[in-house]
């Protein structure tokens, strides 16, 4: 009891021995296993770059001499083409699914159940092949009435064309998933929300539109952003259609020179280029819908960096 | 003049086999302030979700402004208002919740401005002047900016009112407005409320304030099981109960 009524902190009279002059200071931290961890790490790295350097069958001078080319880039720029335009078609039919199956009508919902369902099933390389083959089992597609005439008629192989065979493949898959995605996130905004959006008289689609999707969003982004590098990726699917995204064309490639691996190196190379600037703009899309949260997000190894990075540009007095 | 704002009589109300208003009978007029007290589970808050349709009757009626609550009379019958009909009727009563439900993602003066801007389609210069005019009312001019998130309970209970004053609206309810506050930041709130009734606003009030309820109420309701027990004027009810529940209540939260 001493201890306390003392003023002094230093005072170690109390007699158990605890100085409270080093209880002051702040605990040392031990970085030990930091260490030892860098350097196992350091070392692996080392050891993958020689090899990488001195293993002449990378041939980098092909690599690098490819990864330039005019037929890689235009590869890429379908690839990318590709991945906006099956995300976007998968983002609105993900948002439709998933206020169909919140829907108070259990007719919509089931059919909004079922085409989740269908979608997720079946591997989407072998619904890519489905669509294009599209013209095997419905070789003319016609608009009418059923059973009465018809107003419009094409060849199948006409209008689905190999693009088009991989916009439905991938964006119908993807919407399967984004439902879940999105209904997560409309889930995730407190009912209050809803009820005082009601109370002010506004009307549904003004509420989904203003109060509850902008809020959802936080819980969507994220995933939306690791579907959307995945999709990069899963559009090197498309390739057994025959269409020429990136990875076709460098298969296209190396079918004629034989020069396998500098050219998936090379695909690589975009892919893993593209996938990190994506990732980078993920960082700002979450920082923006995280507004008002009044919390600083923690989360991945690359926010934590930003973080960092950004807040080494302000003068240490400076607090943003 | 004493019209009648808001005139509920039989309201009945289930959830599941749960009887929660078992027949309400309530008029409200005009610039009147009603307090409803009572015990938890009485069915308070259900009774106030009722006036505004955030819950539908099982029997019964409320009719507000004048207006049949949630149904509408067509060739001698009744029929269920679509739910932009009864988007239309909740303009007229704004309503402050317990949990302040503030859009987190807007400031403080987008929350006021929004529904008049996106419902009743008014002009933005003139929503966000009246913003201001309404977030002076409330002391909370220097806060326009500000996200709900960093505001006190009391500051985001006050933006709240403010947001339902926006929409002009004919009746406001209050849920236990001041029940997730800490005691220092009641009567910020209480006193923001006490201006509104002394400018003739006609108010329901669910409160455990029995000293608001003395002071600034018209008529106090006691409701006990899904019954209004006792209502009259608030100082006779609050000092000479009628009812043996009432007396049991008031002893307990006096
Ligand atoms: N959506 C709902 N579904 C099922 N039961 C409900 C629902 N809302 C309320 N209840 C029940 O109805 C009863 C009355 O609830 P209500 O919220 O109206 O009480 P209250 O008088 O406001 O109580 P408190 O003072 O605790 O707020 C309670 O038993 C509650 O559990
Ligand atoms: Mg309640």
């Amino acid at each position: 009891m001493s201890a306390t009524t003392n003023e002094s902190s230093s005072d170690v009279a109390s007699g158990d021995g605890i100085d409270r002059t080093l209880l002051l200071g702040r605990p040392h931290r031990r970085h030990g296993l930091q260490w030892l961890t860098a350097g196992i790490v350091l070392f692996v790295i080392f050891m993958v770059a020689y090899s990488l350097v001195t293993n002449p069958r990378f041939e980098w001078d092909v690599v690098f001499g490819w990864f330039a080319s005019e037929r890689l880039f235009s590869g890429l720029i379908r690839t990318l083409e590709l991945t906006a335009i099956s995300m976007v078609v998968g983002i609105l039919v993900g948002i439709i699914l998933a206020l169909a199956r919140l829907a108070p009508n259990f007719v919509i919902a089931g059919v909004a159940s079922f085409f989740v369902w269908f979608f997720r099933g079946v591997p989407v390389f072998v619904q890519l092949l489905f669509w294009g083959f599209i013209a095997a089992i419905y070789p003319r597609i016609s608009l009418g009435i059923p059973f009465g005439p018809e107003f419009f008629s094409v060849d199948a192989n006409v209008l689905i064309t190999p693009f088009l065979a991989a916009i439905l493949g991938l964006g119908l898959n993807e919407g399967a998933y984004m439902s879940e995605i999105v209904r997560a996130g409309l889930l995730s905004v407190n009912r209050g929300q809803t009820e005082a959006a009601k109370a002010l008289g506004m009307r549904r689609l003004t509420i989904l539109w203003r109060i509850v999707l902008p809020q959802a969003m936080k819980v969507i982004i994220p995933p939306t952003g690791n579907q959307t590098i995945s999709m990069l990726k899963t559009t090197s699917l498309v390739s057994v259609l025959a269409f020429p995204e990136l990875l076709y064309s460098a298969q296209l490639v190396y079918s004629a020179n034989f020069k396998t691996i500098p050219l998936l190196i090379a695909a690589s190379l975009w892919y893993l280029l593209v996938t990190s600037v994506l990732s980078l703009g993920q960082y700002y899309i979450e920082r923006h819908y995280n507004r008002g949260s009044g919390k600083q997000q923690k989360k991945s190894i690359l926010t934590r960096f930003m973080t960092k990075a950004r807040s080494q540009t302000l003068t240490p007095g400076e607090q943003p | 003049m004493t019209d009648v704002v808001v005139e509920a009589r039989g309201v009945i109300k289930n959830f599941g086999t749960l009887h929660v208003l078992k027949g309400i009978d309530l008029t409200i007029r005009r610039g009147e302030v009603t307090c409803i007290i009572g015990p938890s589970g009485s069915g308070k808050s259900t009774f106030l979700r009722c006036i505004n349709q955030l819950e539908s009757l099982d029997g019964g009626y409320i009719i507000v402004a004048g207006e049949p609550v949630g149904v509408k009379l067509k060739n001698g019958r009744v029929e269920a208002q679509s739910n932009v009909e009864s988007a239309r009727s909740r303009e007229n009563i704004g309503m402050v919740f317990q949990s302040f439900n503030l859009f987190p993602h807007m400031t403080v003066l987008e929350n006021i401005c929004e529904a008049p801007i996106r419902v009743k389609k008014e002009n933005r210069a003139i929503v966000r002047k009246r913003a201001l005019t309404l977030l002076d009312r409330v002391g909370l001019v220097s806060k326009a900016q500000t996200y709900p998130a960093a505001l006190s309970g009391g500051q985001q209970q006050r933006v709240a009112i403010a947001r339902a004053l926006a929409m002009e609206p004919r009746l406001m309810l209050f849920d236990e407005p001041t029940s997730a506050l800490d005691p220092e930041l009641v009567g910020e709130v209480l006193d923001v409320m006490r201006g509104l009734a002394d400018a003739g606003m006609t108010m329901v009030v669910v409160t455990h304030e029995m000293g608001f309820a003395r002071e600034v109420g018209d008529h106090l309701i006691f409701m006990d099981e899904g019954l209004v027990i006792e209502h009259g004027n608030p100082r006779t009810v609050l000092n000479s109960p009628a009812h043996d529940r009432t007396k049991q209540f008031l002893a307990k939260v006096l």
